[in-house]
């Protein structure tokens, strides 16, 4: 059983499923990124991704292109953002609590949307796999990379764009300022809400293609609650990758990678119980949260709502 | 630098008013500056300076009065829009982003000549060409948090002229500096002025004021008491319109013959907040009835030296002796039980609990004995009438003893601080920045208090960022540098010029 667990056929599914499993981490994940560098922690990322989800998925279950889904999952994600940001950096409510809030308000409307629109799920057809030209008969890294849905080459493509936003362009440097010391940025002009309502609302839209990425993209399903405290991990990543985005790509590949593992071992039936490979996850989520937590330092104005002061 | 590009010739504050609720922060207050001109503001904390200034940068709209720029009246929305007017103000607490470099401070908030794509090539060759006109030492490629706070003031500045600040505002800019480092400002601030810029000097510090300022407005509880050249004025004359009274400047020093050593360290090393060495083998004796002064740039150690020995932290080396007893492994109770009084430097943070009553703030070190409790249960009855006396003896101002601590002023918190430990009558006091933020009266006050401890006997420890405090106070002055004690200086042979370049780090001649 070992021996065809080993094969190179399988160690190269394994990969290809690593990479291909990492791609909402990375959207959702750098999505929040950008949130928690301009001080506002997003908890809702969970909920954004299941209404992201649905939206796509109803989007293409009548009759829609999938690119009209990921529309529909990007606006929908960004109005999911416009009501977090109005409730925590407008009205300055808890940020930790608002975002469980916008959680639960995901996860029930979601189900409830499908109960009412489409009844029990059924399988649609969404983005389908699109093997880059040339690349992909590289022998071995041609089927691990490059034999993908146009989806998850976008999230990688993603980490260098949002280096590039961040420490090249202005909204970046803004991004960065309100993040660390909101009285400076505003006694230079910035303007500190306007940033975070920005930033909040580009995190969630990501966070809306997350979603989207599961539904017509990897899976091309929606069920309810489909996935499962994955935006709450993505949120983690955010503190495992030191709030920079290669750091995100690393820890996105690294849960994806266990993921990916444990899914392939109870493909081949490994002898190991199954709750406990699907709690491999979470418990790497704990795990680096409690090693990682205390040397990385977050952006000093996180969760602090913005007030002009005397 | 070119006069004729100048946008700013004169500005006038004309019948400022300003309320908050409950205060009248500005009344009526008329002020002018022009341009090749440095108009100081002088008054003590809460006089309403902050406010003036905060109104004239746009971060305030005042409730009554208009601003005129060259004879034209106009209204000022928010900092950007006084920004683009050539208004530009150096902060107390500066406003700059630690994590990024000085180039991107600067940058921030600017429009980039490459659109959305940010131009930092352009922004450090400028900050490049700035500092040398002004003769500002400045890496514009070293993030904020790897500078001294010198040279955090000259990024301010630098800030400010970048954005074409005709007219500068510099709140209480030498407060953090060390005596060279004024002299370096001052040099600055004439060239500028040279340049056809204005300045306005906001200050406390009234030798300091007479030393920059062509023209000196004081102000007192709101109001403009007055606006004077500076040919002919006395400090004694600006402290007595700044007070409203006489105000004792240097206060005879009677010589007292100190006793025994009270509180000895012995080559004490201790780690900073992050990790960093941040006392090395630090040495010294305090004696009873003495004044050991430790003077230093903020940032050498001071903050650590206090809270080891007041318990708060542990030295990685060395010994603390309290009346002879080594006390290096005690609980910071059981030293103030053997006769330690603490005055922290963070007086909100350490010194008080904000939401406590002003009763409870004042009992925190005796709560837990006899009379304020049995040991299960606190007596209030006693809890009440010490507070009531120790608010009378102290000459804390605050509507109740049960009004909660967090909403009295600064220098009256710091009367309660010092209410709490001086009543105990310390054997040893630290005194941590005593009187940092705290307006010229309760100044006074305090220091009374404390050569009264003296008196009785008491080893204090002050330490301090204020030079003239610890030339005024101390019987000995240590100056401490990166976490050595540098050398000891007996007060007759103190001069301000010696013990400012030990706070830079320079040695004696050795």
């Amino acid at each position: 059983m070992f021996h065809e667990f080993l094969s190179v056929a399988t160690l190269i599914g394994i990969a290809n499923s690593g990479v291909r499993l990492a791609t909402p981490y990375l959207y959702a994940a750098l999505g929040e990124m950008f949130g928690q560098r301009s001080g506002v922690l997003n908890l809702g990322v969970e909920g954004v991704m299941l209404m992201g989800a649905f939206a796509a998925y109803y989007t293409v279950y009548i009759g829609g292109d999938p690119w009209l889904g990921v529309l529909a999952a990007i606006i929908v994600g960004a109005l999911m953002g416009l009501l977090m940001a109005l409730i925590s950096v407008t009205m300055q409510a808890q940020q930790g609590i608002s975002g469980i809030g916008l959680t639960l308000f995901g996860v029930g409307l979601s189900s409830l949307l499908l109960k009412v629109l489409v009844g029990s799920p059924i399988g649609i057809s969404g983005f389908s796999t699109w093997k880059v030209p040339g690349l992909n008969s590289i022998p071995v890294i041609g089927p691990i990379f490059f034999e993908h849905n146009i989806l998850v080459y976008i999230a990688y493509l993603l980490v260098p764009v949002s280096l590039y936003v961040l420490y090249r362009t202005t909204f970046g440097l803004k991004i960065r300022a309100v993040g660390q010391n909101p009285e400076a940025a505003d006694s230079l002009g910035v303007r500190v809400n306007a940033v975070r309502y920005g930033t909040v609302m580009l995190g969630s839209a990501m966070a809306g293609i997350a979603g989207a990425s599961l539904s017509i993209g990897l899976l091309n399903i929606f069920q309810e609650n489909m996935t499962n405290g994955l935006g709450f991990i993505a949120v983690a990543l955010v503190y495992f990758g030191g709030w920079r985005p290669l750091g995100v790509l690393i820890g996105a590949l690294l849960f994806s990678t266990v993921n990916a593992l444990q899914l392939w071992m109870q493909v081949l039936g490994v002898p190991i119980p199954s709750d406990l490979a699907v709690m491999m996850p979470y418990l790497l989520t704990i795990v680096v949260l409690a090693v990682g937590g205390q040397r990385i330092r977050q952006p000093a104005a996180l969760t602090k709502p913005y007030e002009r002061g005397e | 630098m070119n006069n004729s590009r100048l946008k700013i010739a004169s500005l006038e504050l004309i019948d400022i008013t300003k309320r908050f609720p409950g205060v009248l922060a500005n009344d009526r207050v008329t002020f002018d500056v022009k341009s090749g001109e440095i108009h100081a503001l002088l008054g003590e904390n809460g006089a309403g300076k902050s406010t003036l200034m905060k109104v004239l940068y746009g971060l305030y709209q005042p409730d009554g009065g208009e601003i005129r720029i060259d004879g034209k009246s106009v209204t000022i929305h928010s900092p950007t829009d006084a920004i683009a007017r050539g208004i530009g103000m150096i902060h107390q607490h500066f406003m700059l982003v630690d994590e990024l470099t000085v180039t991107e401070n600067v940058a921030l908030g600017l429009k980039s000549s490459r659109g959305p794509v940010l131009d930092l090539d352009k922004v450090e060759a400028r900050i490049r060409q700035l500092s040398q006109a002004y003769g500002l030492h400045i890496n514009p490629k070293a993030p904020v948090w790897t500078l001294a706070v010198g040279e955090r003031q000259r990024v301010e500045i630098v800030k400010a002229l970048y954005r074409g600040a005709d007219l500068l505002i510099l709140d209480e800019p030498t407060a953090v500096l060390t005596p060279q480092e004024v002299d370096d400002l001052f040099a600055t601030l004439n060239q500028m002025k040279r340049d056809g810029r204005a300045l306005i000097f906001i200050s406390h510090k009234l030798h300091e004021v007479v030393a920059i300022s062509d023209r000196i407005s004081v102000l007192r509880s709101g109001r403009l008491v007055d606006t004077v050249p500076n040919q002919g004025v006395t400090r004694a004359m600006l402290a007595r319109m700044m007070v409203g009274r006489d105000v004792l400047l240097d206060r005879p020093h009677t010589a007292l013959t100190p006793g025994a050593a009270r509180l000895v360290l012995e080559d004490v090393d201790a780690l900073g907040v992050i990790g960093q060495p941040a006392l090395r083998r630090v040495t010294l004796e305090v004696h009873a009835g003495e004044i050991l002064g430790v003077a230093g740039v903020s940032g050498n150690g001071q903050r650590e030296l206090a809270e080891v020995i007041a318990g708060l932290r542990a030295p990685t080396g060395g010994r603390v002796l309290l009346d002879g007893v080594d006390v290096t492994s005690w609980t910071p109770g059981r030293r103030t039980d053997a006769g330690l009084g603490y005055i922290p430097e963070e007086r909100m943070h350490d010194g008080i609990v904000q939401e406590f009553s002003v009763a409870e703030n004042l009992v925190l070190q005796d709560y837990d004995h006899p009379p304020m409790s049995n040991g299960v249960f606190l007596n209030f009855g006693a809890i009440a009438s010490r507070s009531r006396d120790l608010v009378r003896d102290f000459n804390i101002r605050t509507p109740s003893i049960e009004t909660t601590t967090r909403s009295l002023s600064g220098g009256n918190i710091q009367k309660l601080i010092l209410a709490r430990e001086l009543s105990r009558d310390p054997k040893v006091l630290v005194a941590a920045q005593p009187t940092r933020g705290v307006d010229i009266g309760a100044t006074e006050y305090i220091h009374q208090r404390l050569l009264e401890q003296r008196r009785r006997g008491t080893a204090t420890l002050l330490i301090s960022e204020d030079l003239d405090e610890i030339l005024n106070l101390s019987d000995r002055i240590v100056v401490i540098y990166e976490g050595r004690i540098m050398g000891v200086i007996a007060r007759e042979q103190a001069t301000a010029e010696q013990i400012g370049l030990l706070m830079a780090g320079v040695a004696e001649g050795r």
